[in-house]
């Protein structure tokens, strides 16, 4: 979760700091602390488990869930085993076949563990417990998913919400998003499920994708022999493309909880969880159906914009100062899309205005811009900040419609390429586009290619 | 019933090293403490709440406000063993 601080501390809540200068008594569990819990990470996962659909329970107390490793210096993770503060919720998700129910058993609050550095030339582990006691929510569905795919559409869709509801960043590569997932097959018209494995360590979305798809394959080839799954946790290795069973002690599962004397346990009142519940954001399957409704977008156009709430919000700025909503549309997930892409940031990591986008429509709309100058215009207005007048000014980029100067440079492309206007003038129209094209790219995309086009015409058949 | 097995099992959970006649002691001795403690379960406590906590209070937390952390010196004062700013522990492989 991206609170400020940790959830038992007031250490900061920071990725990328130098390692263990993000430490305290409490989340170095050093003994005489004492935990207390940081009200926002209550709030928050109570926030999750309405937009995740669920019940929650009003009486939160915590459970301590022990193990010895590195990652954890107080021998066990303060988290919540018998009474999770969220229960029985659901995701919907978008499927070929329609939308499909993928139910929560659980969302539950704990803190994360340390990270371990495992440096094999000099045989030792390196322990930096900067992420130690960072809020962490862990989301258990119900054995509802049937395919990879429908496995990454699922955590897509987690993902969505939760940064509409602005509790995580969600970015795997940081580790603010994890995911381990069962694996089990079973003969069609079989109620009961197989023996199953678990699959960590895939950490990336195109991961979780390749590894679930590689284990289903793994199961179906050794029922297929006659043997038998061995339940067990295994680790993606995508170097490889294979799982391999991960090494763990027997007593691994032996977590002997019990409930946390350390903190007293929370009563959140009805009047509380209604009050977080108004202020929930509107979720991405809301908005989806609303931009469709509002401004007549297709299911396919208004499911690209939820994808980043900014990029909905820019859009639904422009539709104020222009006024055909499509046309806006295809301008942000085409062009507009194409250039975040290729800088590879969100819509928040880039300077441009609402006002920026329908100006430059305009222009183009006026004729005074081609379509393609208009694309190296907002190009420019990304880069600089400058207004749509000032770069077409700077650059030269007001398009050439004048007759003058259009038909001279028709005449030196028809000489440049003398056989493809023979061509034309024996009757094959359908290279004059050729032309068209040549004479865009000696103006770089400033001529008129409809009047380029009729010039040519004009000169070439009779 | 407590077996040696579950007393060693526990031993080994909680790291704890057991020698001589310490795992048949303590068999009997954990033995008797779950007799005793199993007296509870003749009560009828089936209207009561389970109590999660002894302090009667409840819903104590603090402000998500950031308070300054230990350097990482003072962090690592306490190590055994460190390197490059980590705390260096003898190898584990997951």
């Amino acid at each position: 979760m991206n609170t400020d601080t940790k959830i038992f501390c007031g250490c900061a809540n920071k990725f990328g700091e130098a390692p263990n200068s993000l430490t305290c008594p409490v989340c170095l569990g050093l003994p005489g602390s004492l935990p207390v819990v940081n009200e926002r990470a209550l709030e928050y996962a109570v926030k999750v488990g309405l937009a995740l659909n669920c019940t929650v329970n009003p009486f939160v107390k915590f459970d301590r869930k022990n193990y010895f490793y590195p990652d954890c210096p107080k021998a066990y993770q303060i988290s919540q085993y018998d009474l999770p503060i969220c229960r029985n919720g659901y995701v919907t998700i978008e499927e070929t076949g329609g939308p499909k129910i993928i139910r929560i058993n659980r969302a539950h609050l704990e803190e994360d563990a340390g990270k371990l550095i495992h440096d094999d030339a000099h045989n030792c582990s390196l322990v930096d417990y900067n992420r130690t006691g960072t809020p962490l929510m862990e989301i258990v569905s119900e054995p509802d998913i049937r395919s990879a795919q429908e496995a990454y559409d699922y955590l897509q869709t987690l993902k969505l919400t939760l940064k509409y509801l602005n509790v995580s960043d969600c970015d795997m590569e940081k580790g603010s998003l994890r995911c381990d997932a069962n694996v089990s097959i079973r003969r069609k018209g079989d109620k009961k499920f197989g023996i199953k494995t678990e699959i960590k360590n895939m950490n990336s979305f195109k991961a979780v994708k390749a590894g679930l798809e590689h284990e289903i394959q793994r199961h179906r080839t050794v029922i297929a022999l006659g043997q038998t799954i061995t339940q067990e946790t295994r680790l993606w290795d995508e170097a490889r493309g294979v799982t391999v069973p991960m090494r763990s002690k027997e007593e691994a599962h032996d977590y002997r909880y019990f409930p946390e004397p350390d903190l007293v346990p929370f009563v959140l009142e009805e009047s509380a969880i209604e009050s977080i519940r108004r202020s929930l954001p509107e979720l991405p399957a809301q908005k989806h159906q609303r931009l469709m409704d509002q401004y007549q977008l297709s299911d396919y156009d208004a499911g690209i914009l939820v994808q980043d709430p900014d990029l909905a919000g820019f859009f639904e700025e422009c539709t104020r100062h222009y006024k055909d909503t499509k046309k806006i549309c295809n301008w942000i997930i085409g062009p507009l899309l194409k250039e975040l892409n290729e800088r590879k940031v969100a819509m928040a990591g880039i300077r441009l205005k609402p006002q920026d986008l329908t100006a430059l429509m305009v222009k183009v709309d006026e004729a005074v811009l081609s379509n393609l100058a208009g694309k190296n215009v907002l190009q420019f207005i990304i880069d600089t900040g400058k207004s749509v007048d000032t770069i077409i000014e700077e650059k030269g980029l007001a398009q050439v419609s004048d007759d003058g100067t259009l038909e001279q440079l028709v005449r030196e492309v028809i000489t440049e390429h003398a056989n493809i206007a023979d061509q034309i003038r024996g009757g094959k129209e359908s290279a004059i586009g050729f032309l068209v094209g040549q004479a865009m790219r000696k103006t770089r995309g400033k001529a008129n290619p409809k009047k380029i086009g009729e010039i040519i015409k004009k000169a070439l058949t009779p | 019933m407590i077996s040696k097995n579950d007393v060693e099992y526990v031993a080994a959970l909680a790291r704890i090293h057991l020698q001589g006649d310490e795992v048949s002691r303590l068999t009997h001795d954990l033995e008797q403490i779950l007799e005793y403690i199993n007296k509870l379960n003749t009560l009828d406590v089936s209207k009561i709440e389970p109590t999660s906590h002894v302090l009667p209070l409840k819903n104590v937390h603090r402000a998500d406000k950031v308070r300054p952390s230990l350097t990482q010196q003072e962090a690592l004062k306490i190590s055994v063993q460190q390197q490059d700013g980590f705390f260096k522990v003898p190898k584990v492989i997951e």
